[in-house]
Formats: structure tokens, sequence, C-alpha cells
């Protein structure tokens, strides 16, 4: 019995210590409540200098919470409880959030840098007039590959995928409508078809798929396809930029057919307390010189034009990452197609999954 | 004893049970009944006898079967000889600390490990057996699967054989009981407690295993807490995850009732 | 002799599976390179930039605060359930107690996280410390009851019924007989609740708010953008400060054991 209640007031001693430690860091930090601005966004999708210069800029302290998917922190926002300032969601999510009105409307007149974006990349179908969001950091869906273990073979395509010699080197994205978008895509109908028929022929054309695939992963793909655990992903070209980064025998392409066009933006939900830091905030990564920084710090594309001129030539000149109008012109986002259907898009994609063995 | 004590215990584990139990179990039922679109409907439970989900939950209990399986049968004889090393309480904590680490980096560094170029395969090459796939593998997910399930396992196996007496053991020795012997017919009845809390701690929640069916598996294993994960933040059909929970739950109770009705008599 | 030899090896090997995956994340920790696999050159990069983050500091001190509370406070009220749960007369009451009891263990993280933020939002309670807190207690209690409750029951009646003949109170009884006689299933019991709280990711990320994070969900919110190896740093730093500690603990209690078993001697 002693023995059990010393190691339990150990137990709480030490719990208490660290309470109080960790209270000691937060106030010496500054951290006070009222003059704080709390940023949800994905993990490391900001460079945390930047982070720093704005908080010396505005004398703000900012609170970095991280979601790991789109859903997730959507639930989190509608149920409430606590105060997200600035959050970065994809466009779908935004439909979705729109539609539940979660969203404040911004106010330009705070927002001057907003005219350093691509107008090609403003007034999109999910958020005409950019009433509620401004892009981040955009990119495709397309497919990374290495020639070099398929003996000098290039890919251009999604048809391409089905061919025969690639038994077993196929690693997929698990994601419902990324992957039975190939099947549509392939097929020439729309990324955001709701034809029954038309998703159940998809489906089937991947249901052949199924030889060449040899897993179906999350963020892990990374890590697999730079280590050469297999020869060829679909992939965002956002992860596409950092395997390159890592392994240089790798390439991507944005399948002839067409492809989805993506976009991660900030918005100002209405759980925000802080809305007047939240738009200096916006204001601030939209800096030009920022955005450039930032850009390097995470490697994905970014939409301002006017940071373009800030960062290495063999960045911005890469087509690959920063594909010209005339491709964006033939890719497609995602549309909100409701829930029914996005239901339906799951189930087959489970059926897909089911296949296997 | 008497009354008034045991309502002195039932009190604040009750109010837990009512307060994260029961009101989670009725939330979920309730959200069961919902279709996709909020409409009241019992389309959830249809859907769940089509063969997609039929099968899946069938593969998920063979899968929660296998793994306790093997996770028993490598952990009894650990544990055993657990007990009879010098420092036992010492190797019993170092059991248990590689599961404090958090499973996602363990899922990768297992990724790194197994894979094509990884330690195992070169030392498979070494070997001479030669390098082969392992990962995304049924193997490879029974594997981390029971990697990550055996100090569950392994934890009440050795309570129970810690209290074993000694002397029932020299005993069935001195009867001239061959080790075989001693062990099926003294050794391993009297640790039945342990063992029996150490399947259920791995059964029950190897049943609703996620997570590492794509790590590891590459989703060649769909369990049904892959699916109820997807219902619940992919889909955003609440409806349907929760229905899948209800019968979780339901196969849940009647396992409880399989392995310990006919126990407690005794 | 033979057979103590087996078990050595036996025992070997399965220590060498058990820390083979933190090795492998311990060893890439110094890798120059920046990856998990493709090893370049010998750095202490990613620990000095452990010790620079202070955010990464508060994280770990809050995964530990609500790890080692969690664990202590789910440990009582599960013992205390196991008591009651061994009280109740009734078979089919303590049944069905058992197995609301395990609803928690068989339900997929996500759901428990979703219930939770639900009902978290009914109480119109504020997310942050306090409601991880309350979360990790809430899903640790059911473990803490399945390891103490079948030491519970292999305790002989006839022992308590002794030590009240021979004049002991009830509370005598709680402590000096039932909880020395369970304490082996109570330090199971611990040690798995603070592994429960750990690993958590699911229901942490539901409930947590106000800027209140834990290792598990500042690493999996990294796995998008890959995580950096200061994780593994981390992670290889905590691991062997906890050895330290365990080593520690367990030279200091063996030290002390002579004296305290005469205690209980008397």
């Amino acid at each position: 019995m002693k023995k059990v209640v010393q190691m339990f007031v150990a137990v709480f001693l030490v719990a208490f210590i660290f309470v109080y430690v960790t209270a000691r860091i937060n106030s010496l930090q500054g951290y006070s409540g009222a003059n704080t601005l709390t940023i949800y966004n994905w993990g490391d999708y900001v460079d945390p200098d930047l982070i720093t210069a704005f908080e010396e800029e505005t004398g703000l302290k900012v609170i970095y919470q991280t979601f790991e998917s789109n859903e997730a922190m959507l639930t989190k926002i509608a149920h409430g409880g606590t105060s997200f300032d600035v959050v970065v969601p994809s466009d779908y999510a935004i439909n979705k959030m729109r539609e539940q009105g979660l969203l404040l409307p911004l106010d330009h007149e705070l927002i001057p840098n907003l005219e350093h974006i691509d107008p090609r990349f403003l007034n999109l179908s999910f958020d005409e007039g950019n009433k509620y969001s401004i892009p981040y950091f955009w990119g495709t869906l397309g497919i990374i590959y290495n020639s070099e273990m398929l003996g000098g073979k290039e890919l251009e395509s999604w048809e391409d995928l089905w061919d025969d010699s690639l038994r077993n080197q196929i690693i997929l994205v698990d994601s419902a409508r990324e992957v039975i978008g190939i099947g549509l895509d392939s097929l020439g109908y729309s990324l955001n078809d709701t034809d029954p028929d038309h998703l159940r022929e998809a489906h089937d054309k991947l249901k052949e798929l199924i030889p060449n695939v040899k897993a179906i992963v999350g963020d892990e793909l990374k890590m697999l396809l730079a280590n050469e655990e297999a020869a060829i992903g679909v992939v965002w070209s956002g992860d596409a930029a950092l395997i390159i980064e890592e392994n240089p025998k790798l390439n991507y392409v944005i399948p002839a057919e067409g492809s989805n066009v993506w976009f991660d933006n900030i918005v100002i939900p209405t759980t925000a307390t802080n809305i007047e830091g939240a738009h200096m905030f916006i204001n601030f990564v939209l800096d030009p010189e920022n955005a450039a920084i930032n850009t390097e710090y995470v490697g994905y594309s970014t939409p301002n034009r006017a940071a373009l001129e800030y960062l290495p030539e063999e960045i911005v000149s890469d087509e690959r990452f920063y594909p010209g109008p005339e491709i964006t012109d033939q890719l497609e986002l995602y549309e909100n197609l409701g829930k029914r259907m996005l239901a339906y898009y799951n189930e087959l994609f489970l059926e897909f999954k089911m296949h296997r063995k | 004893m008497d009354n008034r004590t045991r309502n002195m215990y039932l009190i604040p584990y009750g109010l837990w049970i009512i307060l994260f139990v029961v009101v989670p179990i009725v939330l979920v039922g309730y959200y069961s009944l919902f279709d996709i679109d909020g409409q009241l409907s019992i389309v959830n439970y249809k859907r769940f006898f089509s063969p997609v989900y039929l099968g899946m939950t069938l593969r998920s209990f063979w899968y929660a079967f296998l793994i306790t399986v093997v996770s028993l049968g490598i952990a009894y004889p650990c544990a055993y000889w657990l007990t009879k090393t010098k420092h036992k309480q010492l190797w019993l904590l170092l059991i248990v600390m590689p599961s404090w680490m958090n499973l996602l980096l363990k899922a990768y560094a297992f990724i790194g490990l197994l894979g094509t170029y990884g330690p195992v395969n070169s030392f498979l090459n070494v070997v001479g057996v030669g390098a082969r796939q392992i990962l995304f593998t049924d193997f490879s997910f029974i594997f981390v699967a029971v990697y990550i399930f055996i100090p569950f396992m392994i934890l009440p196996i050795f309570g129970a054989l810690e209290e074993l007496n000694p002397s029932l053991v020299d005993a069935a020795y001195d009867l001239g009981a061959s080790p075989w012997t001693t062990f099926r017919r003294v050794i391993f009845p009297l640790t039945i407690s342990g063992v029996q809390a150490g399947c259920q701690a791995v059964f029950i929640p190897a049943l609703s295993l996620f997570m590492i069916t794509r790590l590891i598996a590459g989703n060649r294993v769909i369990t049904l807490g892959t699916a109820i994960e997807q219902h619940f933040l992919v889909t955003q059909d609440w409806g349907m995850g929760s229905a899948l929970a209800v019968f979780l739950i339901i196969a849940m109770g009647l396992t409880m009732w399989i392995t310990t009705g006919g126990k407690r008599v005794s | 002799m033979r057979k103590s030899k087996l078990a050595n090896i036996y025992l070997a090997l399965v220590f060498i599976v058990l820390y083979a995956p933190i090795l492998y994340l311990a060893y890439y920790s110094f890798n120059s390179g920046g990856t998990m696999y493709a090893f370049e050159e010998f750095t202490l990069e990613w620990y000095y930039e452990v010790f620079q983050d202070t955010r990464l500091l508060v994280i770990l001190l809050n995964t530990l605060t609500i790890a080692l509370l969690s664990a202590a406070i789910s440990t009582i009220v599960g013992v205390m359930g196991a008591l009651a749960i061994n009280n109740v007369q009734r078979r089919d009451f303590r049944n069905a107690l058992l197995t609301l009891n395990n609803v928690m263990i068989v339900s997929p993280d996500v759901i428990i996280g979703a219930s939770f933020l639900i009902l978290f939002a009914m109480l119109g309670m504020r997310l942050g410390f306090t409601s991880v807190l309350i979360a990790h207690i809430a899903f640790s209690v059911p473990i803490v009851v399945l390891m103490v409750l079948p030491k519970l029951q292999e305790m002989s009646p006839t022992l308590i019924d002794a030590a009240r003949d021979l004049g002991a109170t009830k509370w005598d009884v709680l402590t000096r007989v039932i909880i020395p006689y369970i304490s082996p299933g109570i330090l199971s019991g611990f040690f798995m609740a603070l592994t429960y709280s750990l690993d958590d990711f699911a229901v942490t990320f539901f409930v947590t708010g106000s800027g209140f994070t834990t290792l598990s969900v500042e690493i999996y919110s990294l796995a998008r953008r890959g995580i950096s190896l200061t994780i593994n740093a981390l992670s290889t730093l905590i691991f062997l400060v906890t050895l330290l500690l365990v080593l520690g603990y367990y030279a200091i209690s063996k030290q002390a054991a002579r004296p305290m078993r005469l205690e209980v001697g008397e």
C-alpha cells in the first residue's frame, strides 16, 4: 500500500511541477490572452521565421495550432469551443464551410496586398469575388515516376498507368475523389461527373488497374517514393516537389487527359475573436517578399505573382510546378457535389479497395 | 462486503460510465438513425448487410483473431521466462517502454525497416534467403499489430504468473509430472485469468484497428475501424459511421458474453 | 541449463524486435540528410533544433502532464470500478457493467473523439487543458479495470474473512489486504493508461483547443509536409530520459526493498 501511495504522490508532484513550468514559459513569452492571434493550419505550413517577424512587427503573439485533414478541421470549427482566428482550408472545404456559415467575409480594404495575387487564381468557383478566401498555395494532381526504375520509360497520361509492364509499381493516394478521378479523366469524363453510370464505368476501369497497384497510402507516400519503394505514385504537386527535392531521379508530370487543380486558402472563420489581427496576418503573408520567403520554406507553388520575382529562376521557370495558363485552363477544380454524391464516390472507392488481395 | 461499501465504489465509476459510455452510446445510436441528408431512416442498417460491409466485418474478426492468437503465442513464453529472470520488474518495464513512443513514428520506422532497401531485407540477402516484398502484406500487418499489442498481453499474464504458488509446481514435479503436463494441468489453468484479461485487451481494440491498415498494409487490409474512420472524417456520413460502431459494440458484447459466460461459474 | 539458454535467446529476440524501430528512429536522428532512410553524415543539428524550439518544449510538457495526471486519476477511478464490479452480486448486472466498460476499448478513436466533442459542446465547456485531461481519463479507465479485475477475482474471499475475524475495519481490509494484493494489477493499469494517453491522437485532436497541443497531435499534423528529424531527436531524448528514470527508480526501490519487506512481516 505504502509503495503504491508513494508512487501516486510522486506522479502528481511531477505533473504539477510540469504545469508550473509550462505556465512560466508561457507567461515569459508574453502570452496573455488579449494580444494573441490563433492560426489553425497544417503542420509546418508556414515559415516560423515569418511568424516571428509578424510578432515583432505587430506586437501580437501567435498561437500556431495544427490539423491534419480538412474534414477534421471542419468538425472542430463547426462545434466551437475554441477561437481560431485564421484557418487554411483547401478549396472544397471552403465550399462546405460557406454552406455551413462558418466563414466571415473578408474586408478587402484591410488587405491591400491582395493585388499581388495572379488574377487567374482569383474569382474561382468555390468563392466568387474572393469574399471569404484568398489563395495561399496551389498545385495540381499528377504522376510522379522514376524512369530509371522503369528502364527509361516515360509516362505522360493516366492511360499509361494501365500498362501491363507496370505490375505492382504504383502507389495511389488514399483519397476517393483523386482515385475515382483517375478513372473519370482517363475515360474523358469530368472530375465533377455525377452520372452514376459514368462513375460505375470509372470504377470498373479502375478495377483493372489493381494488379499494377502496390499500395494505397497517405502522407507516407513521400517517404516510400523517395526511397524507391515503388516506381510510380499519384500525388499532389506540392508533395511531388518535396519528393523530387529528396530524390532528383524522379519526375513529375501533369497527365495529358487533364487533372485536378487545387488551392489552399486563407480564411477567417466565425470563431475568430481577433478579426483585426487576422486581417493583419493575411496582409502580412501576401506581401511579395514575405510570400517568397514562405514559398521557399514550404516548397509548394505560390499564387502570388509579385513574389515570383523574389524567387530563384529555376523554381519559377519549372513548368511542372508553375504551369502556364494554357495548361491550367485544362484542369478542373473539385466542385461541391453534395454529400450524397460524395458518399457515392467513397462507396465506390471502398469497393475498389476491397477488391484487392 | 455490505451494500454501503459497494455503493460507494459504484458512485465514481457509475458516474464515469453514464457520462462517458452511456451518453456517447446513446449519441451514436441516435446518429445511426439518420441518413446522409439528415432524414430519419434505417438505411444505414440496410447498407450494413451488403456484401461490402459483411465481408469487411468478417475480415475484421478474422484479423483480430489472428492478432490475438499470435500475441498470446509470443507473449506467454515471454511472460513465463520473464518471471524467471533476476530483475523481472525491470525487464517488464523495459517491455512496456517502447509502447510509449509515438505510434506514427514507429510505423514510419517499420516502413523503413521492412522496406525493399531496409535492414531486414539486407539481412535476408546476406543470409541468402534473398530480398522479398514484406511491406504491404498480411504478414507485415499482423507483425506490426502484434508489436503494438504485445505489452497488453504480457502484462496481465506476467501478473498471473507472479501470483502462482511455486510449491504447486514443485508438488506436480514431485508427483512425477512431466514439464509439459505440469504446464498444461497446473501452470496454465492457474494463470487463465491473466490470459483472459490479455486476450480481451488485445482482441477488442484489434477489431477497430485502423491507421496501420494503411501505413503497413497499404490498405490491403480493410477493417471496420478503417471504414468508420472514413465515414466520420472523409464522407462526413456520421450516420453510417455510427451504424457500423453500433455493430462493433454489439459484436464486442457478444464476444465478451461467449468468452466469460462459461468461466465465471468456477 | 539448456532450458534457460533457450529462454535467454527467446527473450533476447523479443527485446531486439521491440527495440528495433526505436533504434532505427534514434539512428536517423543523427542523419544530416534529413530523411529517415539514406544516412548521409553524422550531425547533431536536429538536437540543437530541439533545444531552440520552445514551442516544442511546451508541447512536450503538456503531453507529459496530461499523461501522468490522466494515468494516475484513471487508475484510481479504474480501481474503484473494478472493486465495484467485483462487489456486484448479480451476474447479469456485473456482465452488463463489464460490457459497458469495454465499449470504450472497442470504439474507434474517431468516434470517441467526435462524441466527446459533442458532449463537451453540449455542456458548454471551453476546450483546452481540462477537456483533454477529462477525455484522457475517460478513455483510460476501462483498461485499468481490465487489468485490475482479474486480480480481484482470483483473490480468495477467505483472506478478507480472516482479516475481518481478526477485527480489521473495512478501511483496514482495503488498504492492508486488498490493495497490496492487487497492486501488480494497479501498476499494469497505470502503465497501460500511460501508454493510451501518450499514443492518443484522434481523441485529443477533437477535444483540444486554445493553443493546447500534445506531441501526437503535432506529429500527425506534420505528416502532410514530412516529419522532421527534430521529432526523431526529441523522441530519442525522451526515450533516454525515461530509460534513466526507470533504471534509477528501480535501483532506488531495490535498495529500499529490504526494510520494506521487514515492515510487511511485522
